[in-house]
């Protein structure tokens, strides 16, 4: 039977991940007749919630929203398809001495708890707080852009330049500086200039590092720090949190106003093959021999996957695939995901409490941070590793059965090329360098986990097929960012291919649950107006 | 000092704020937390524990009950049965609204009715000969409110009974660590919820008893500033706030019809003889003049508002209780104001409830709402929503 289907769609959508989904559903809602094709038996791709132990709700990989788009939140109607943002309040860091670093919801509680530190960092946090306001003011508007060609002389593209110009020369001599600081330095140097506390640095420059393959003092870093400030400045909109039923639900909702749109959501449909002729996409051929015909075809995949693995070298031309090759993924992020029967008492803020509600940070110094980077350098996995840590079940108590609890921790660094590859012993090793570092700040750990789920950058590719597990995509360096991403002159979801586009993590404006790169695609395509 | 709740050696503990407002004269929480935050959220996804025993409770009962209670307020009490509840309003002679609460039929002739101000003397007024007692029972009994989609499950366990069979506006009754309660299935959040009536002495166990039996499922005590978005999510109504009693207002323009105020699913026009029942039987006819409908602000218009003076949006964190101005889709005419607003975080819109005339009133009649950015009024765009804005299925199932 293999080979005998020929359906024929306006658009199909390889990938039902949540940019996937935010493509599919724009272009349904255009009034075009859209497929989405997806491998695995559920949507969501790095979005998922699956239950892996009866009644124990994962996160399974993103585990915090915190950059979705509100525009996608409104034009597609989540909230009524299902989305609901649960606050996520604080951050907490253990530290070696036994004591802590927190920061609240409340302000006060907050500079309370920073005077306990430093006075002068009390004071500094404001200002910086504000600096990257306006940072990410600035850049907010590049954020839903087409991203221009600088060396195009296109009018759509001299236009694009002038509005990024703008936006640049609209910001003071300060601001300007210091986001060209953002721009080069590393997030540690970026961070000396205003903190002395040193637990501080270590928190604020991890979160600089998160799916990165660089370390607190790699230069470039800083950038980092924007991107997941970003969703800070639609605070008022309230987007950053935890998603009720877990980052799955956010796929799930996207995937219902797709439907609701028309669009047609086949999963265990893995693509094989993206067809071309003359230049032209014609179609895909999934894994099962079966052939469907559009005349645009949308990938939410990485570059090398959609690029290297779906389509033959000869179909596109030499540069391009030399850029592709070029383009960085290098994964370095693993997660475990704990189900347990009492929550992590911690010996700095000891018993349940509200720090249970927020993050918790594994960064008790620079130095730790630092040192977790230096084992990934030479091809190991960290043995005291970086790791932000959540529980959904205290957030979303229907995460896991009642008084019960889940555990999610996001791990750096897991370099996806490990010496000698990664095999099941690896695995077993890194998930218990895992438990030992909490166990350091958490000592009632270990008993309290009735499963374990470790997933090494290998599992990850595995499964979501995120080429070397890197959880954007391809990393958030500033020679990838923007206008060369993923590759110089096809940052604007178009391919050398007609009617191929993408629209994936990979594309501007990078990675995280952001939902624009499926957004911009889809305005791109009725621009251009293909059928 | 004012006066405190039942409750209050519990609630006063949790305060972390001393963050207190008053209702009716007592002093409740405005929020348990810093922020209310996580009690609105509990409310929406799973559960919030809150103190309403300041609510006015009247005991009435005697043979002439139900007829007492059908001459003041506008819906068929005589046809209720026993276990039932219903939300109505009543009205002075000119079919102008005083107060709005519930009617709980206990028994055949037992009934309890809760208010939002005091209507001792005007139940007594209409009392005039009819077999009836009526008590004011407010200071003795307490009453807990427990919303939100686990309400059910806490409660249950807390009674150690199966609750699957109290419908929507129904009651039972039962004990809690051996304490007498009624539960009804009421509340004022629209959401799936419970009210727990009680003796005020017994406030505190039964208090204790949910709080044990719903931490498991992520209970949140809560108070009146998370209350106050979910009923303007639900597009409840509040005395004082969206509209003035007849008692109190002080010229007739401040007053509002059940129809102005689009409660018309309320009022038993075949019921032979109620309160202000010709007049509102005469308004019908006309129409009436204003209608109580919900207002969208838009995000987009709103945002520009901001951006334009080079500022990120900024909404209110917490509900707002006062008159903004409406106009036509041209900005020319007022034609209506809002009276009560907020974000809602869970739907992500920016809510009101508002008053406007009667032809603006159909869903999606663009209009423009005042906003008031950088101390100057600005006007954003907005549009006409039924009510309620949030109705999912578990309030009812
Ligand atoms: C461990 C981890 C933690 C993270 N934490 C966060 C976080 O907390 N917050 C945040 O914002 N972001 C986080 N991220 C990043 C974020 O999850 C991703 O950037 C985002 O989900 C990527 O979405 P996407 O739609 O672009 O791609 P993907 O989610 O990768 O979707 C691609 C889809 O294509 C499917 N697919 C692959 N090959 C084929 C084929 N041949 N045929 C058909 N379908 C195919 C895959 O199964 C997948 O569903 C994390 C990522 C990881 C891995």
């Amino acid at each position: 039977m293999t080979g005998s289907t020929r359906e024929r769609y306006d658009a199909v959508v390889i990938g039902g991940g949540h940019n996937g989904l935010v493509n599919a559903a724009y272009l349904a809602r255009a009034g075009r007749k859209v497929v989405v094709l997806e491998r695995r038996h559920v949507v969501g791709g790095a979005a998922v919630t699956e239950e892996v132990v009866p009644g124990f709700r994962f996160s399974v990989f993103s585990y915090v929203v915190s950059l979705l788009r509100p525009e996608i939140i409104r034009d597609l109607e989540l909230p009524r398809h299902g989305l609901e943002i649960l606050p996520l309040e604080s951050t907490i860091t253990p530290m070696f001495n036994g004591d802590y670093l927190g920061t609240w919801a409340d302000h006060d509680q907050t500079r309370q708890e920073l005077v306990r530190h430093s006075r002068r960092d009390a004071e500094a946090y404001d200002t910086y707080g504000r600096l990257m306001h306006h940072m990410a003011m600035a850049v907010k508007p590049i954020l839903a852009m087409v991203p221009p060609d600088p060396t195009s002389l296109a009018p759509s593209d001299l236009r694009g330049m002038l509005k990024f110009g703008r936006t640049f020369r609209s910001l003071s001599r300060t601001h300007f500086h210091a986001l060209y600081k953002l721009m080069t330095m590393s997030s540690g140097d970026f961070l000396d200039e205003w903190f002395e506390t040193d637990v501080l640095k270590a928190t604020k420059s991890a979160s600089g590092i998160i799916g990165t393959f660089m370390g607190p003092r790699t230069p470039g870093s800083a950038y980092v720090l924007l991107h997941h400030y970003m969703g800070e400045i639609d605070g008022a909109f309230r987007a950053w949190g935890f998603a009720k039923g877990g980052t799955g639900a956010i796929s799930t909702a996207i995937a219902n106003a797709a439907r609701a749109a028309g669009a047609e959501i086949r999963l265990n449909a893995p693509v094989s093959r993206i067809t071309t002729s003359n230049g032209r996409v014609t179609g895909v051929v999934l894994e099962n021999g079966d052939q469907l015909q559009a005349n645009v075809v949308v990938t939410s995949l990485d570059p090398k996957r959609s690029f290297l693995a779906l389509m033959s070298e000869d179909e596109l031309p030499d540069e391009f695939v030399q850029d592709i090759r070029r383009y960085r993924i290098r994964g370095s992020s693993g997660k475990v995901n704990l189900a347990l029967h009492e929550l992590p008492d911690f010996t700095c803020l000891p018993g349940v409490g509200a720090h249970h509600r927020g993050a918790v940070s594994i960064s008790p110094s620079m130095r730790y941070v630092e040192t977790a980077f230096d084992d990934a350098k030479y091809g190991d996995f960290s043995r005291k590793p970086y790791m932000d840590i959540v529980f959904p079940s205290v957030i979303d108590p229907q995460m896991a059965p009642p008084g019960k609890h889940v555990m999610s921790v996001f791990v750096q660094y897991a370099p996806s090329n490990i010496r000698g590859g990664w095999d099941a012993a690896k695995r077993e090793a890194f998930g218990d360098a895992v438990i030992d570092a909490i166990e350091v700040f958490a000592p009632n750990i270990r008993g309290a986990i009735m499963h374990r789920q470790v997933l090494t950058p290998q599992d990850i590719e595995d499964i979501t097929g995120l080429t070397e597990g890197n959880i954007f995509q391809g990393e958030l360096a500033l020679h990838q960012l923007f206008f060369l991403r993923p590759a110089p002159g096809w940052a604007k979801f178009r391919t050398p291919v007609r009617g191929l586009y993408q629209c994936g993590s990979a594309t501007h404006p990078g990675g995280g649950i952001m939902g624009a790169g499926g957004r911009l695609a889809a305005i791109e395509i009725r621009r251009d107006g293909v059928r | 000092m004012l006066r405190t709740t039942p409750l209050h050696d519990r609630t006063a503990p949790l305060n972390q704020g001393r963050n207190w407002r008053r209702w009716a004269g007592f002093t409740v929480a405005s929020s348990y937390e810093l922020s209310h935050d996580r009690e609105y959220f509990a409310i929406r996804n799973s559960a919030a524990l809150l103190d309403v025993s300041p609510l006015f409770k009247y005991h009435i009962a005697g043979r002439d009950a139900a007829r007492l209670l059908d001459r003041v307020v506008t819906r068929d009490v005589g046809r209720t049965q026993v276990g039932q509840v219903l939300y109505t309003p009543w009205c002075d002679a000119r079919g102008k609204v005083i107060d709005d609460g519930t009617v709980a039929r206990l028994a055949e002739h037992s009934f309890r009715l809760t208010s939002a101000e005091p209507n001792l003397r005007w139940l007594g007024d209409n009392a005039r000969r009819l077999d009836v007692r009526i008590e004011d029972v407010s200071d003795r009994t307490a009453a807990l409110a427990l919303q939100g989609p686990s309400a059910r499950v806490i409660l249950e366990r807390a009674v150690e009974r199966d609750l699957a069979a109290v419908q929507y506006f129904r009651l039972t009754t039962g004990q809690v660590r051996g304490r007498d309660v009624t539960i009804t299935r009421t509340g004022y959040t629209g959401d799936l919820g419970y009210e727990i009536w009680m003796d005020a002495t017994d406030a505190i166990a039964v208090w204790d008893a949910l709080i044990e039996a719903g931490t498991p499922y992520g209970i949140v005590p809560c108070g009146i500033l998370a209350l106050d978005m979910a009923r303007i999510e639900a597009g409840l109504l509040l005395l004082d706030v969206d509209y003035v009693s007849s008692n109190q207002a002080l010229i007739d323009a401040q007053m509002s019809t059940p129809l102005e105020l689009s409660l018309d699913w309320t009022v038993a026009f075949d019921k032979p003889q109620f309160n202000g029942r010709l007049p509102i039987r005469a308004e019908r006819e006309r129409g009436p003049e204003w209608r109580f409908v919900g207002v969208e602000v838009d995000w987009v218009s709103l945002e520009d508002v901001f951006t334009s003076l080079g500022l990120a949006p900024r909404l209110p964190t917490q509900a707002w209780r006062t008159s903004v101005p409406l106009y036509d889709a041209n900005g020319i005419e007022q034609i209506g104001y809002a009276t009560s607003g907020c974000w809602s975080p869970l739907l992500k819109k920016y809510l009101t409830l508002a008053h406007v005339e009667a032809r603006y009133s159909s869903p999606d009649t663009p209009l423009q709402i005042e906003v008031t950015v950088e101390h100057r009024r600005r006007r954003a765009q907005a549009a006409v929503r039924r009510l309620p804005f949030f109705n999912p299925e578990r309030k009812r199932a």
